[in-house]
């Protein structure tokens, strides 16, 4: 079980901004948004969407564990 | 946010004047304190509100690492950064940064530098609620260009 965060247009595209999902990999969590909702899934897939565990980014796959927070970062705007 | 007891993200508005006096206050090395204030636009009606997201412990963290950088490039005795989050209304603050060098040349620089990487670089997601809805938007080219001429200086 990991806490999944969503931000900026993938929040509002999914519906909701966090929220636990029963996964041991990045590639699980993926897996599991997108069985249920596969638009999203394509959206976390999508060009310049960042991952970032335990609020660092991470590239490729990760281990993850019941503490781990998972966020989707969509391209970012500056502020 | 008290991680990074230079920067804060705020979903409160503020007042820029306070905070220059408190960061100016108590210096007698610092010769030169520059500061900018950004503003929300109403962009002639068509920006009703402006509404920030940040990932807190991650957007802070990355605008520490960036302007302890600073800091070393510019020679800074210390920095000031105080960014709203959340819904913004035109003419609301939206960003103060201050800047504390020996000199002026190396506090302007540094303010600018800091400016052009917190609007195009800085980890936030940024929404326009307008007359036509909502509007996610990106870094504008000019927003990239600003920021890409500190990298063309450093080589």
């Amino acid at each position: 079980m990991a806490k999944v965060l969503l931000f900026g247009r993938l929040a509002d595209q999914a519906g909701w901004r966090e929220r636990p999902v029963e996964a041991a990999s990045i590639t699980e969590v993926r897996a599991a948004l997108a069985d249920e909702d596969p638009a999203l899934g394509e959206a976390l897939d999508g060009p310049g969407v960042q991952v970032a565990v335990d609020k660092a980014i991470v590239r490729g796959e990760a281990v993850l564990t019941a503490a781990s927070e998972v966020a989707f970062l969509p391209p970012m705007s500056g502020g | 946010m008290t991680t990074f007891p230079s920067i804060t993200l705020t979903a409160q508005a503020f007042e820029p004047g306070a905070l220059l006096t408190t960061f100016c206050a108590g210096r007698d090395e610092t010769g030169a304190v520059a500061s900018f204030v950004g503003l929300a636009r109403a962009e002639h009606g068509q920006a009703r509100l402006l509404e920030l997201e940040a990932y807190p412990g991650f957007t802070d963290a990355a605008i520490a690492e960036f302007a302890e950088a600073a800091r070393t490039r510019f020679g800074l005795h210390d920095y000031r950064i105080v960014h709203r989050i959340g819904r913004i209304a035109p003419g609301e603050t939206i960003v103060f940064v201050a800047t504390a060098a020996p000199h002026r040349r190396a506090a302007f620089e540094a303010c600018d530098f800091l400016m052009d990487w917190l609007k195009s670089r800085a980890p936030f997601w940024k929404k326009e609620h307008g007359p036509d809805g909502d509007r996610w938007i990106e870094p504008t080219a000019q927003d990239r260009t600003d920021a890409q001429r500190w990298d063309q200086e450093r080589n």
